[in-house]
């Protein structure tokens, strides 16, 4: 396993006191919350430092560290003197971190409190897993017919150097037809181990969609802006358009604008009540090419002057 | 480490779907007393007008989980997870 770094991984020097411990693990916690952070890597982040403040915060725990840690360098290859032993005592679990400690840590002081969340559930010795959370990326064709997914997780795991890295856990979940986006899927049991016989947490998915060619979803309404050229803008006709389920003809009222917004009514996401397909016509003009395309446009400017601009005086 | 491959279908937690107070407590993982405790603070607001009747939908069992998030790992009281409540979601609604 490897040599872990806790005084790095909280930027802390080695004679660092209890306070400036507690300072930084504060600091840097709001900064990889999970629910608050930014950051790409902000659940294996947070993880780590959980258990580095874990130790560092106790000083029986840190004192023990830092006998068997002098001269290690962080991700060195390392192995627990032979007579090593930590006595836990009356201990009563840990706190707070979302998910289980590396093996360089369990290798120190033992396993079996790290599966859980602090709190109520830390004081059991049969503790329930904690739930673990993630964002995955659907396309929008699966949510309206609906599909099996192999979905790709990245969760946070121990490696055999008791690294915490993130592995790759791949299920194959049912994406239910009509799942919009922000909705969240609940597997039960398929969240983090439980200890002690303790049951697991569960897995909850939220959903988001992979944005798309043209489509955009909003709710169950899928939104599209649709090409027309002047002529069926201006004479009216019937053009096709893409939807979910299908290509589906659209009649242009003549006298259309661009930007004018035709609904397609139930071509959205299936559902109760189902959504809409909202179309904005965009009006594209063919560009000048040859002399005769050109005297095409000049007599249009004769035959129709007109001012766009005339709204904004000008 | 290797790949595990699992069929699974979960629930959707829909608009539609409604929790009672035990249903809700069993789903977050937490006691009535807190739950009860996050409704006089206003963080949740269910239907229904005693802690018999009370009805949360999956609105209320995502805000219920962040804060019971940010209570245990950052030390943070109700009233202050409730601002980050707001405050994430104001972020998120800006974001759009």
């Amino acid at each position: 396993m490897e040599y872990k770094d806790y005084y790095k991984i909280m930027g802390l020097s080695r004679d660092a006191s209890p306070e400036e411990i507690k300072r930084a693990y504060r600091k840097l916690a709001r900064k990889y919350h999970p629910d608050v952070s930014k950051e790409p890597d902000a659940e294996t982040k947070f993880k780590e430092l959980g258990e580095a403040y874990e130790v560092l915060k106790d000083p029986k725990k840190r004192a023990a560290y830092d006998q068997v840690g002098r001269g290690w360098q962080e991700g060195q290859s390392f192995t627990p003197p032979p007579d090593w032993g930590f006595d836990f005592g009356a201990e009563q679990g840990f706190t707070g971190t979302g998910g289980g400690f590396s093996d360089f840590f369990e290798a120190l002081f033992g396993r079996g409190f790290g599966a859980g969340r602090g709190g109520v559930y830390g004081r059991q010795a049969h503790m329930q897993g904690s739930d673990q959370h993630a964002r995955i990326q659907i396309d929008l064709e699966d949510a309206y017919r609906g599909a099996d997914s192999l979905i790709s997780l990245n969760v946070p795991q121990t490696d055999s150097q008791g690294h915490l890295v993130s592995s790759v856990r791949t299920l194959n979940v049912k994406i239910p037809k009509g799942i919009k986006a922000g909705q969240r899927i609940r597997l039960a049991g398929q969240g983090m181990p439980g200890v002690g016989g303790g049951r697991s947490g569960d897995l909850y998915l939220e959903i988001e969609f992979k944005p798309h060619r043209y489509f955009r979803a909003e709710g169950r309404d899928i939104h599209l802006e649709l090409p027309v050229t002047p002529w069926e803008a201006a004479l009216g006709a019937t053009v096709p358009v893409p939807t979910l389920g299908g290509t589906v003809e659209l009649k242009v009222p003549a006298g259309s604008q661009a930007g004018k917004q035709l609904r397609l009514k139930s071509r959205g996401l299936p559902g109760t009540p189902a959504g809409d397909q909202y179309v904005t016509l965009k009006i594209v003009t063919p560009s000048a090419r040859t002399d005769e395309a050109k005297a095409l446009y000049e007599q249009m400017a004769k035959v129709m002057p007109m001012n766009p601009r005339a709204a904004m005086g000008v | 480490m290797k790949n595990e491959i699992i069929v699974i279908s979960g629930i959707v937690l829909d608009e539609s779907m409604r929790f009672t107070l035990v249903e809700l407590c069993e789903f977050a993982k937490t006691s009535p007393e807190q739950v009860i405790e996050m409704v006089e603070e206003g963080v949740l607001e269910p239907e229904g007008s005693s802690v018999y009747t009370w009805r949360f939908d999956t609105y209320a069992l995502k805000r219920l989980q962040i804060a019971l998030r940010l209570q245990q790992d950052l030390d943070i009281n109700l009233p202050g997870s409730a601002l980050i409540l707001d405050l994430l979601e104001e972020m998120e609604r800006l974001r759009r």
